[in-house]
């Protein structure tokens, strides 16, 4: 009986925790990522081999291994939190990757570790989807046109390199990240990571050409603490 | 009361305690058959026959393999021997992204794999291959903490008719085979000169015109699994999402005509029509297709 009462007890304790809402405010770390050096040179991609893809531009889209904005703001860049915060449960909304005119939107899609995964195929033409994985599950799916969302999930944090075998310039990144403090830097090259709570954080920015740097980082209150992040650009 | 929750928490407890004992028992084993695999014996024949190509800790880098050059008289395997930390396998009854199971991989060991430096050891006995397999599968994390994929169900074969064959030739055209494996499956695609395996190494699509054998067997049921599965750590994607059962054996059974090379019923099917013996006597005009200096 009392084991009872103090199981019942704790399950009271338990639903008003989760029913808590979660903490408006805390901490921020924003910033910007830039450059130095002179970047690869995007070149025009050649979509001649397929033409339902290149006649959906007027002129040839480039490359996006090193996507540049002005004052050597370096777009695309992920941003997140790689320790101090807790592993977190993944959002119920899918994360959706679009292949369209033979190019991914997002280039870098960031996830959760098991959140849904949502792969489409706006294209006139089959591709097949082969994300790289080394420490998930390594797997590649055709996708002719009008084929449903291949949909899957990655249960370990890992950056993936994604491609389609069919079309060779076709690269993308899937971030499978730990939590949902997470950012893809802008074409200005800023990123902000909102809703930190007080603590000691490890903020990582990943580039799919130049790799990764990380920064420590306290936060007490909600305060607003700036990180820059600046790679050194290769000419090839 | 009390004592009776004690007694049943002591035997949760046991139970507990016993799993792990269990699971380890058949950690380092392989089943294949009613031949039992062990992963000690396994050790043994590894070190001997096989750590020269996949490597001392079976990660592919045996130094039989190296990817440029090589020490003279070396062979230089293009196709880079299997990884089997990665453990990621090309011919699997199992969807894309999952474990093979036991006897996909014995069944590799016995055939060898076609257009690779991969041989047949069907020397060995098959109590040999077995332990072989109960080894490799302690190479990596993965058999500890998944199970081999669930076999993908194979309906039973139709008889091949010729509406079925041009069935399978039109599939071939709409799911875009032709882009890396040519017009005509001479691995010729417009594609083809740029795929790269999982391992940043040139790999040239199948070339069905060359021969009989597919790198995972030579059966229409092999050929029915290597596009429903896949062919892992290549670019041949798996197909099982998007081709029917059905389908699937047309496709099977056109495919076979593309083996000009090769006597099958479906190729004398095929060429006892006007429209095939056209399209096989253009067929069997010989000639170099483009890249044959790379590895399929």
């Amino acid at each position: 009986m009392r084991m009872r009462n103090a199981f019942m007890a704790s399950m009271v304790i338990l639903s008003v925790s989760m029913m808590t809402p979660a903490r408006p405010s805390g901490g921020t770390v924003s910033g910007k990522i830039t450059y130095e050096g002179t970047p690869a040179k995007q070149k025009p991609i050649d979509m001649s081999k397929e033409p339902s893809c290149a006649k959906q531009y007027a002129t040839p889209p480039t490359t996006e291994t090193v996507v540049t904005g002005p004052n050597n703001a370096l777009a695309n860049v992920v941003v997140y939190i790689s320790a101090g915060a807790p592993d977190e449960a993944a959002p119920s909304k899918a994360a959706v990757f679009t292949q369209k005119g033979c190019r991914y939107l997002p280039h870098v899609l960031a996830l959760q570790v098991n959140q849904e995964l949502n792969v489409l195929n706006e294209d006139q033409t089959s591709h097949n989807i082969h994300p790289l994985a080394k420490t998930n599950r390594e797997w590649n799916k055709s996708q002719p046109p009008g084929s449903p969302p291949i949909v899957d999930k990655y249960d370990k944090p890992e950056m993936i390199a994604v491609k389609c075998n069919i079309h060779p310039w076709m690269h993308g990144t899937f971030a499978v990240l730990k939590n949902s403090h997470y950012s893809i830097s802008g074409e200005d090259g800023s990123f902000a990571l909102p809703n930190l709570p007080p603590g000691k954080y490890t903020v990582t920015a990943f580039q799919e050409s130049y790799g990764d740097q990380s920064q420590e980082v306290t936060i007490s209150g909600s305060e607003t603490k700036t990180v820059s992040f600046t790679f050194k650009a290769k000419p090839y | 009361m009390r004592q009776k929750n004690i007694s049943k928490w002591f035997a949760g407890l046991a139970i507990l305690l016993a799993a792990p004992l269990l699971v380890s028992a058949q950690q380092g084993e392989s089943h294949i058959g009613k031949v039992t695999g062990h992963a000690d014996s396994g050790r043994q024949l590894y070190f001997r026959y096989c750590w020269g190509c996949h490597g001392f800790r079976g990660d592919g880098s045996g130094e039989n393999w190296l990817p440029t050059g090589g020490y003279p008289n070396t062979p230089n395997l293009n196709i880079q021997p299997r990884n089997f930390v990665a453990a990621t396998f090309k011919c699997r009854s199992t969807p894309t992204g999952t474990l093979p199971t036991d006897q996909d991989i014995y069944n590799s060991l016995v055939r060898g794999l076609n257009n690779s430096n991969m041989p047949s050891w069907i020397t060995l006995t098959s109590q040999n291959r077995a332990d072989l397999i109960a080894f490799i599968k302690t190479l990596s994390e993965r058999w500890k903490t998944e199970k081999a994929g669930a076999e993908i169900a194979v309906p039973a074969e139709p008889a091949p008719t010729v509406q079925g064959i041009q069935h399978g030739k039109e599939l071939f055209t709409k799911l875009e085979c032709w882009k890396c494996h040519g017009p005509e499956g001479r691995g010729d695609g417009p594609s083809a000169s740029t795929l790269t395996d999982s391992n940043d190494q040139p790999i040239r699509p199948y070339n069905f015109a060359a021969g009989s054998r597919f790198k995972c067997g030579t059966t229409n049921h092999d050929l029915y699994k290597i596009f429903m599965t896949g062919l892992d750590g290549t670019p041949m994607p798996s197909f099982a999402d998007v081709i029917k059962p059905e389908d699937a054996w047309d496709l099977v059974h056109y495919l076979r005509t593309l083996q000009v090379s090769h006597k099958s019923p479906e190729l004398a099917l095929w060429e006892g029509t006007k429209e095939g013996a056209e399209i096989v006597r253009a067929q069997k005009i010989r000639g170099t297709p483009t890249g044959s200096g790379v590895n399929q």
